[in-house]
Parts: structure tokens; C-alpha cells; sequence
């Protein structure tokens, strides 16, 4: 497989690696919903089986450190559009500034969830042997149901986050070297579409497993 | 055969085997074509681990107590057999093999849309399925090859853990090949191959993307979830925890349902090549042919409760989807019907891949129509969880997916290699695969109906002479599996060079030479003829249709 410049062999035009690499993306954005969607219809049927404990375990997320971490995101989302716009448009420097802006609020975001875990720790509500939680044996259960799902779905979008935290790193020490240009900008357009998808993958979690109930 | 006898071709100096030598140049390859050649010989050794499973299963079943092993050991052979087989073999073999190799030759070009995602595909397949060979060899595997919770969360006593990690990551090869085609369909094809102009191999391909692309997330997740509720002791489908265990069951014939088109789809591209080659006659109603290819994958997905009639939904739903599983019978009786109709006033030669062919039609119709036993309501509650279910399935995945293989591995052996194999001894044994598989599970579905149920270890004595009669089947089946193997191996070194379209046949992948050299053309072909279209090639060197007597 040998390259000429930015553009691989087996490709004619540049425009047609653009166009493959692109869809590529879109394509594996559509199986990552598929992926999410397992775990949130699992999620849903569940809420909808014991309404009145998931409620009342849901109270027992902070949805201070929620509200901030949704906001971080947003912002972050904001930054990356910046990066591919400067991208576009050559303006490498700030290309560089916007990435390691997003890498920033991209720790933030990771920094808030490490303390938001450590709570439920010490408050004993991480599923397993130490899982306390007023009430019978039944609602104990259905408790720990929830906040598996919530470890086990804000867990696989931490883990999205962490990804996208070391593409970033990618991008910035690529574009250090000067590689994005107007003419060639393909990673820092997918990497982009890759951090808005797991943005909105929060944007969905929050109401769903912070603000569904509360009153 | 070929009428204007041609001048014998060379075989070509350089080609994509003698390109590079050494392990590395193997093991580090981004060209598809040797990427295609390490699937096939990682799917073959799966192949035959899961042959000796099912070997194992039939002697055990040879006497009604049970002639070979205990119940715990015969739980884990008729699991490991599925494993193997469904994960390992039927739904990686034809894409990862055949469209592996052909998708870029057919569609005019030099490689995927993303060699080294394709090279990853192959070590997450390997590394998956090294997992799951250590749970073989640890502890074996006694959940059934559907890891029906709680039964492989909690109770099991196998090696569960290492084997649903290993699905796991194997899913991941089979979503990066399903993306990896679908857009080296969008984005590669050469000047001129417009969408409909594209061979049917690869629009089943397409459609078989689709469906990798949208139902392997979801049993990842699934397997994800069950896996976890194993390790952490969680509740996600336990009942003791307030967890649903139907829940599961609906999460995984979501894709386990639609996999069952992954493994038949390709199998109807690579018939409908066939066909068209050895009846020397364009496929007939192409267009439909190919919206029959997408409203497998897309109904495909909305059958997938009827794994589940006896396992507790509601029965308006029940009705619902039995409705929705004959709806997915009618585009499979369409492309029945139609590869009939492309042979029907054609050249028809029976060579081997047509026998293959004439196997994979006849099979095919006897496993789909007793899909729609099982399909209604009624006949189903009766023979649910029976040996006709294994029989059913046996018809559509052996009969349908494996005769496709080897019908497909046959038509494009001389294109693979660059030499033809003997012909005179692949017939016999297309012969022989065919009898002895009708042998093996013809009396299954007879045993079923009257009321033997499936992964039971042992049965009435009332059932023995048809279980006799299974087994032996599957001793000539064996011969069926394995004489290929030795023809195929010796042809490399001593069978005729092929040349490049020894059929002949119409596709782009027999315009170039055999073995293709590396960049696949030497110059980009421009496509300026219809599909399948036979009377206007005279570079085939074929007599006109209407010459050699026909409409």
C-alpha cells in the first residue's frame, strides 16, 4: 500500500479517498448507535418495569456535577467545530489552540466523572457486595439494576471520551507538524464527527438517567 | 465448454502469491487478496473443529442411552459445534474469503476502501477466536451456542467468560468488513460501473453489509451485558435480580436472527454467478434480483420473535411476526424462481460449481419451506425445540450457506490459484456431499416431527434407525468435506493453468490474469457493457445465444 503525498495508492483522486474516509466515518457513527442502542432500550425497559425505584435511585446521582459535565461537553463540541473550521480555512495555529482546547475540556469532563464515581463509592452505591440502598430486598435489587446501567452506560461513554481524548492527542502533535491544510484536512473533519457523536451520546444520558423524575 | 478453443494461455510471472515471500509479507499484508487467502485458511481449520464436534454428537447419538459421552460433555460438544461453526465459519466464510478477494476485482478495483481496517478484521477474527478456543480447551462451553441467560450468566459451570469475550471481539471483524465493503461499493468502483451494472455477488455483499452494519453492535452490546452480569455478579437479565431474561433473548435474535442472512446472502450471490455462467444466459430479472438481495436485509430484521413463540410474548405480537416470516419468504422465492428462469432455454453445462449450484437450489427450498412450518404459530408450539428445528436449520446453513461456499470456492478456484482443478473427481464429490448430506439430515426432520427433541443426549429407542441412518450420513458427508481439500491442494502444484476466463464468464474479475497480479488490473478497466450481458462479448469467444439455437 504506497502513498504519494497525502493520498494512498489504491485510491485515483483525492476527492475519492475523501469521500470513502468520510462515509467510513458516518458508517461506523451508525453502528456506534446501534452499539449505544442495546444498552439503552435495556435501560428503557427496565425504567419502565420499576418506575418508582429507578426514580428514587436516579435522585442519588448529583446533578450539579451532571449539569456541569453537560456543559463542558457543549463547550467542547464548540472548540472541535472551531478546529475543523480552522482547519479549512489554513489557520494552523489556531487549529492547534482549538484541539488542545477540546483535549482540555474533554479531562474536565473525564476529571468531574472520576469524582462523580468516587461519591457513589463512599455513598456504597457501586453494584456488587458493598451495594447499600434503603429498602426490601426487591427494590435493593431493582437499585442496583439502575445503577448498573449507569456504570455500565456512562462507562462505555467514558470510555468513548478516552478515545477521542488520544485521537486529539494525534491531532494536535500532527497539526504541530504543519499536516492540515485546506487541501488535506480529513482527520480533523472525522475526528470532529467522532467527538460531536459521543457529545450527543451525553446529551442523551443526562435527562435520561439524571432528570427523568426529579422534582 | 468454450466454443473457439483459444490459444493456451501462460501463467503469469508475477502475481499477488510470488509478489512477497516470507511469513512477514503474509501476516503484514494490506493486499485483500492475500488477506482472502488467511481467512481461508483460518475458516477452513474452524470448519473442521466444529466437524469434529458434530462428528462427536452423531456417534454419541448412534444408540438411544447414548454411545460416547456423558450429558455434561455432550452439552458442551453440540455448543462448541455451534460456536465454531455459526461464529467462525458460516458468517465470516463467503464474505471474508470470496467478497474478500473478488469485491475489488469485480467492481474494477485495486484494493478495499481500507486495507489495513481489513487486515485488522482478520487478527480481531483471530484473537476471537483464540479466545474461544481457550474456553474449548479450559473448561469447554455448555450454554448453547445462544448464551441464553441466566443459564450462561449465572449457573453455567463452562468457560463462559473467555468464550463471550472472544464473540465479542469477532463481532468487531465482522462489523469492519460489512463497513469496509459497503463503502468500497460506494466509493471504488471503476469508470462506468454504474450500480446496476454490478454483478450480483456484489450486491448480496452490499446487502449483507447492511445487515452486519446494524444487528453485530446490538449482540455485541448484548454479549457485553451477559458478560458483565457473569463477572459482577449483575442483573441485567437475571430474574433472581429483577433483571429479564426474555429481554436478552430479544436483544440477541435481533442479530442472531438477520446473521442467519448474512451466512444465506452471500451464498445467493456467488448461485446467481454461478448460474449465469454455466447456463451461458444473462441473470433473469437482475433489477428484482437485486431489491429481492435488500428486502432480505431489511425484513430480515423484523422476524426475529419467532425464535421466541413458546418463550413468553404476547400473542398479537406472536401473530405479527409470524406474518412478517413468511413476508421474508417471499423475496427468497423470487430469486428461487428466478435463477430457474436463467437456466430455463440456456447452455446449461454441469460442471462442478453448477452442481453445487443445482444442490444449493433444491436444499434451499426444503430448509425455507420448512421455515414456514416453523413460522406458524401453530405447527410451531408442535415442533418447537425438536430435531426438525435442527434439520430446518441444517437445510438453510449447510444445504444453502456451504453449498454456496463450495460451489463459489469451485467457480473461482482457477481465478484464486490460476490452475483448474480435476473436474471429473470435484463432481463425485459434489455428488457425494450432496447424498450424504440429505442422508444426515433428511431423517431429522422425520425424527423431529414425531417427536424427538434436539440436544437431548439420549432418546426413545423407537428413534434409533433414523438416528442410525443420520450418522452414516454424516460419514459420507465427512468424505464430501474432505476430498476437496486434497484435489483443491494438489491442484495448485499440478492442475491446468486456467488462464484468465476459463468459464467463460462475463465479470470484471475474469478480465484480468490468473492469479490477478497485485494492483488487481494493469490498467483500470472502463465498463462499457450491461451486467451478465453474454451475446454482446465477443471477447468471450461464445457463439451468439441465437446461434447456438436459442431465444
Amino acid at each position: 500500500m504506497h502513498r504519494t503525498g497525502e493520498l494512498y495508492g489504491h485510491f485515483k483522486t483525492p476527492g475519492q479517498q475523501r469521500e470513502a474516509a468520510s462515509l467510513g466515518m458516518w458508517v461506523f457513527l451508525i453502528t456506534e448507535i446501534m452499539f449505544f442502542g442495546g444498552i439503552f432500550l435495556t435501560y428503557a425497559i427496565n425504567r419502565s418495569m420499576y418506575p418508582d425505584i429507578f426514580a428514587e435511585a436516579s435522585r442519588e446521582l448529583n446533578v450539579r456535577m451532571g449539569g456541569i459535565n453537560t456543559a463542558v461537553l457543549i463547550a467542547s463540541s464548540f472548540t472541535m467545530a472551531m478546529a475543523v473550521w480552522a482547519s479549512q480555512t489554513g489557520k494552523k495555529k489556531q487549529l492547534t489552540l482549538f484541539l488542545i482546547l477540546t483535549l482540555i475540556l474533554g479531562s474536565v469532563f473525564l476529571g468531574v466523572k472520576y469524582f462523580e464515581y468516587a461519591e457513589k463509592f463512599h455513598h456504597h452505591l457501586v453494584p456488587g457486595r458493598n451495594f447499600q440502598f434503603p429498602g426490601d430486598v426487591g427494590s435493593r435489587a431493582h437499585a442496583q439494576l439502575f445503577f448498573s446501567l449507569y456504570f455500565g452506560m456512562t462507562g462505555l461513554h467514558a470510555l468513548h471520551m478516552i478515545v477521542g481524548a488520544g485521537l486529539l492527542l494525534w491531532l494536535v502533535k500532527e497539526s504541530l507538524r504543519g499536516r492540515y491544510t485546506p487541501q488535506y484536512n480529513t482527520p480533523v473533519e472525522l475526528v470532529g464527527l467522532y467527538w460531536h457523536f459521543v457529545d450527543i451520546i451525553w446529551i442523551y444520558l443526562f435527562p435520561l438517567l439524571y432528570l427523568i423524575d426529579r422534582h | 465448454m468454450n466454443a473457439t478453443a483459444t490459444k493456451p494461455e501462460a501463467f503469469p510471472e508475477k502475481h499477488y502469491v510470488n509478489a512477497e515471500y516470507g511469513i512477514r509479507s503474509w501476516l503484514l499484508t494490506t493486499d485483500h487478496k492475500r488477506i482472502a487467502l488467511l481467512y481461508l485458511v483460518s475458516v477452513t481449520g474452524f470448519f473442521f473443529i466444529g466437524g469434529i464436534f458434530a462428528a462427536l454428537i452423531r456417534i454419541h447419538l448412534l444408540t438411544p442411552a447414548g454411545y460416547l459421552v456423558t450429558p455434561e460433555t455432550y452439552n458442551k460438544l453440540f455448543t462448541m459445534h455451534g460456536v465454531a461453526m455459526i461464529f467462525f465459519f458460516l458468517i465470516p466464510a463467503i464474505p471474508a474469503v470470496l467478497g474478500n478477494f473478488l469485491i475489488p476485482l469485480m467492481i474494477g478495483a485495486k484494493d478495499l476502501a481500507f486495507p489495513r481496517i481489513n487486515l485488522l478484521s482478520w487478527y480481531l477474527y483471530m484473537i476471537g477466536g483464540g479466545l474461544v478456543l481457550f474456553s474449548f480447551l479450559s473448561g469447554g462451553l455448555d450454554t448453547g451456542w445462544t448464551f441464553y441467560t441466566p443459564l450462561s450468566s449465572v449457573y453455567s459451570n463452562s468457560a463462559v467468560a473467555p468464550a463471550v469475550l472472544g464473540i465479542f471481539i469477532n463481532g468487531f471483524s465482522s462489523i469492519l468488513t460489512g463497513l469496509n465493503f459497503l463503502v468500497t461499493i460506494h466509493t471504488m468502483r471503476a469508470p462506468g460501473m454504474t450500480w446496476f451494472r454490478m454483478p450480483m455477488f456484489v450486491w448480496t455483499h452490499y446487502a449483507t453489509s447492511i445487515i452486519m452494519i446494524l444487528g453485530t453492535p446490538v449482540v455485541a452490546t448484548t454479549l457485553a451485558l451477559a458478560g458483565m452480569e457473569r463477572l459482577f455478579h449483575l442483573g441485567f437479565f437475571n430474574p433472581a435480580l429483577g433483571g429479564d431474561p426474555v429481554l436478552f433473548q430479544h436483544l440477541f435474535w435481533f442479530y442472531s436472527h438477520p446473521a442467519v442472512y448474512i451466512m444465506i446472502l452471500p451464498a445467493m450471490g456467488v448461485i446467481s454467478e454461478i448460474i449465469t455462467t454455466f447456463a451461458r444466459k444473462p441473470l433473469f430479472g437482475y433489477k428484482v434480483m437485486t431489491a429481492a438481495s435488500l428486502a432480505i436485509a431489511v425484513v430480515g430484521f423484523l422476524v426475529w420473535t419467532h425464535h421466541m413463540f413458546v418463550a413468553g410474548q404476547s400473542t398479537y405480537a406472536a401473530l405479527a411476526f409470524s406474518l412478517l416470516t413468511m413476508l421474508v419468504a417471499v423475496p427468497s422465492a423470487v430469486k428461487t424462481f428466478n435463477w430457474t428462469a436463467t437456466m430455463y432455454k440456456g447452455s446449461v453445462s454441469y460442471d462442478t460449481p453448477m452442481l453445487y449450484a443445482f444442490g444449493f437450489i433444491g436444499l434451499f427450498l426444503i430448509g425455507g419451506l420448512t421455515g414456514l412450518f416453523l413460522g406458524t404459530l401453530g405447527t410451531d408450539i408442535h415442533i418447537h425445540d425438536t430435531m426438525f428445528v435442527v434439520a430446518h436449520f441444517h437445510y438453510i446453513m449447510v444445504g444453502g450457506a456451504v453449498f454456496g461456499y463450495m460451489g463459489g470456492l469451485h467457480l473461482w478456484w482457477p481465478k484464486i490459484s490460476g490452475r483448474m482443478y480435476p473436474e471429473f473427481v470435484a463432481r463425485i464429490s459434489a455428488i457425494v456431499l450432496f447424498v450424504g448430506f440429505n442422508m444426515t439430515f433428511f431423517p431429522q426432520f422425520v425424527m423431529g416431527y414425531i417427536g424427538m427433541p434436539r440436544r437431548y443426549h439420549t432418546y426413545p429407542p423407537e428413534f434409533q434407525v433414523l438416528n442410525v441412518l443420520s450418522t452414516a450420513g454424516a460419514s459420507i458427508l465427512a468424505i464430501g468435506y474432505i476430498v476437496p481439500i486434497f484435489y483443491l491442494l494438489w491442484s495448485i502444484r499440478h492442475g491446468a493453468i486456467a488462464g484468465r476466463n476459463p468459464w467463460p464468464s462475463t465479470g470484471l474479475e475474469w478480465q484480468t490474469a490468473s492469479p490477478p497480479p497485485t494492483e488487481n488490473f494493469a490498467v483500470t478497466p472502463e465498463v462499457t457493457w450491461e451486467a451478465y450481458d453474454f451475446d454482446n462479448r465477443p471477447d468471450l469467444g461464445l457463439a451468439r445465444a441465437a446461434d447456438r439455437g436459442h431465444k
